[in-house]
């Protein structure tokens, strides 16, 4: 009887039930305010990816979720779990795949998945069958008794999500899945993923600070200095930016950037030497900008606004000095150095 | 209502987790110790480093010293002397390695796997100790087997009495391995640590000489060295079983005393476990705390 019911799902898939629910999640470390009272809902079945720059407070949260780390108030609710309350049935309802890997590597792959099951508490005769099926879905079944220390780094994360998935948990976490690994394997590991959830329709929370990355997930929320600045549909956040982004060069970058503020009162930066700026209706400004601007245009883009353009928009930099600013904070604040805590 | 029917989904979960917390907590036991068995086995240059320091102390050390001490050893070769201190040295050095990879788990991360799984954190140590001491006692048969080269008669009574004897200590000596372990994040400061800990501990204990008639100061360090409560019982049992004079066998074999008292073997493996299971609640205590 109880063999036969699930592998640890405490709430059935397709079930009304959140998966993640969060109200007011707050987490300070001394003085400093990793996470400031975020809401959150993610439904069932969905893949959602929660982008900010490193140091935004996604892994602080992200362990709150998993019961790693305990808020200093508010609450969350993962699989219909309270995260503090019932911390074993959290556990046993998710998945973990951590940013460094967590192998070992002087075992088998197959050992690496037993081990699991065993600490999971699996029922016994689903061990052997779901080992195979996992090592069969991410394409290392043939590899099964190689030690994981012969593994590549892109072999080493697919057994990782593939060790994440034994338990068929309800929610699949992810820290950033494809941090260190090279584009080619960064693509692989998507597809991995994207086929994984189709099959055992599993709800995916990941984090990342590749904003391309997000394009695959349902829904997004951005974080910043430990506050959701916006969350909805990649698509829905594109478009409420509303502008195009233009980038031009110019035979005087500083002057072409007085003018523009003179002639068409945009606000320009220059970026990665290039003078740019966002626009409603990109395509149709050109035009008017080489026959009004009065300085040497010689090169154009115009580009979608991308999720880039989205952070810029509720944060008002670039994810990128986002992430200076906050390596720096970090570096200042000795509480934050050490991880696991 | 609405809390009602979220519990209705939650039902299976909620009553199987009562029933199944200990044998969840077993299986996690087995599985730990058995990955330390499974490490231990396929790796081979530290079955080998492990055997041969023994047994350089049991054969160059013993020969070589044999040669200007046969007097105060009343004719008993100082290898056979030696041997029950090698039998606990060798112990020492697999059960102390054990615990190191706890750190080394930590380093590498898999410790984090273990950390978040389901289970209470107790059956994780639990499991590790279980697995040192096993390793240490199969290392230790190495020793056992070279009884003959050292006059010591393989007598399986006498063969059953060292491995129990060993597992004991062993148990003690991984579980205090696993309190250091628990507090240090480097292997290289487990490693200094233990180096400044292990070998006065061994030199202490009275491995390499009687416990008796010893400087009032080393007599001192000697009783507070746990490691004396686990070597002095394996020479008792070894001893015997050897043929000798009692005028040997008082001077070489004195066993313990505290004040006047003579401890029994009994006594003194009981020492050897009250401090292993105290050492194990600290080292619980510190993960339950320590790792988030």
């Amino acid at each position: 009887m109880e063999e036969l019911d699930g592998v640890g799902a405490a709430v059935e898939v397709g079930s009304s039930v959140a998966a993640i629910s969060v109200r007011g999640l707050t987490k300070t470390f001394g003085t400093v305010e990793a996470v400031r009272s975020i809401d959150l809902d993610v439904n069932q079945g969905e893949t959602f990816g929660f982008l900010g720059p490193n140091g935004a407070g996604k892994s602080t949260t992200i362990g709150m979720l998993c019961t790693l780390v305990t808020p200093t108030s508010g609450s969350a609710r993962v699989a219909g779990l309270d995260v503090v309350r019932d911390r074993d049935g959290v556990r046993r309802s998710i998945g973990l795949v951590f940013q460094d890997p967590t192998l070992d590597g002087y075992l088998s792959a197959e050992m690496n998945l037993r081990l699991h099951a065993e600490l999971y508490g699996m029922p016994r005769n689903r061990v052997a069958p779901r080992i195979q099926e996992m090592l069969e879905m991410v394409g290392l079944w043939d590899r099964r008794k190689s030690r994981v220390n012969t593994f590549s780094g892109g072999m080493k994360r697919r057994l990782e999500i593939a060790r994440g998935l034994m338990h068929s948990p309800v929610v699949l976490f992810l820290d950033e899945p494809t941090v260190g690994l090279d584009p080619q394997t960064r693509a692989s590991i998507w597809a991995y993923i994207k086929d994984l959830q189709q099959r055992e329709r599993t709800t995916i929370f990941m984090t990342t600070h590749y904003m391309d990355e997000a394009e695959f997930c349902d829904r997004i929320a951005i974080m910043d200095q430990g506050t959701i600045v916006a969350h909805g549909t990649p698509d829905g956040l594109k478009s409420e930016v509303g502008k195009d982004r233009v980038q031009i060069t110019t035979g005087d970058d500083a002057v072409a950037v007085e003018k523009l503020q003179a002639v068409f009162g945009i606000e320009a930066k220059i970026v990665e030497e290039k003078v740019t700026f966002s626009v409603a209706g990109g395509e149709s400004f050109v035009p008017r900008l080489f026959s009004d601007l009065g300085i040497s245009i010689s090169s154009v883009s115009v580009a979608k606004p991308t999720l880039d353009d989205v952070f810029m928009l509720h944060t008002g930099t670039t994810i990128r000095d986002a992430e200076a600013t906050a390596t720096e904070r970090l570096r200042a604040n000795p509480m934050w150095q050490g991880r696991g805590r | 209502m609405t809390q009602a029917a979220s519990e209705a989904r939650l039902p299976v979960e909620a009553t199987r987790r009562v029933e199944r917390r200990f044998a969840s907590d077993l299986r996690a036991i087995r599985i730990v110790w058995y990955r330390e068995l499974a490490r231990f086995a396929q790796d081979r240059t530290r079955i080998v480093a492990q055997v041969v320091q023994p047994v350089l102390f049991l054969f160059v050390l013993g020969a070589g010293l044999n040669t200007i001490a046969s007097q105060g050893a009343h004719g008993v070769s100082l290898k056979t002397f030696f041997y029950p201190g090698i039998l606990g040295m060798s112990v020492m050095f697999t059960a102390i390695f054990s615990a190191a990879s706890i750190v080394w788990d930590r380093e590498f991360g898999f410790l984090r796997e273990m950390m978040v799984a389901p289970v209470r954190r107790g059956s994780i140590v639990v499991g590790k100790c279980l697995g040192g001491a096993t390793v240490a006692a199969v290392q230790g048969l190495v020793i056992v087997a070279m009884a003959g080269f050292v006059n010591v008669p393989y007598n399986p009574i006498l063969i059953l009495e060292i491995v129990l004897l060993q597992l004991v200590l062993a148990f003690t000596l991984t579980a205090f391995g696993v309190m250091v372990a628990a507090r240090l994040k480097q292997m290289t400061a487990f490693m200094t640590l233990t180096q400044m800990l292990v070998m006065p501990l061994f030199f202490i204990s009275g491995a390499l000489f009687p416990a008796s008639g010893l400087p009032g100061w080393l007599e001192v360090l000697n009783r507070i060295d746990p490691l004396t409560y686990g070597i002095d019982p394996i020479r008792r049992v070894v001893f015997s079983y050897l043929n000798l004079s009692p005028a040997a066998r008082s001077a070489l074999d004195p066993g313990l005393t505290w004040g006047s008292w003579h401890l029994s073997i009994l006594v003194e493996v009981l020492v050897v476990l009250v401090l292993g299971v105290a050492m194990l609640t600290v080292a619980f205590v510190e993960f339950n705390r320590n790792e988030s």
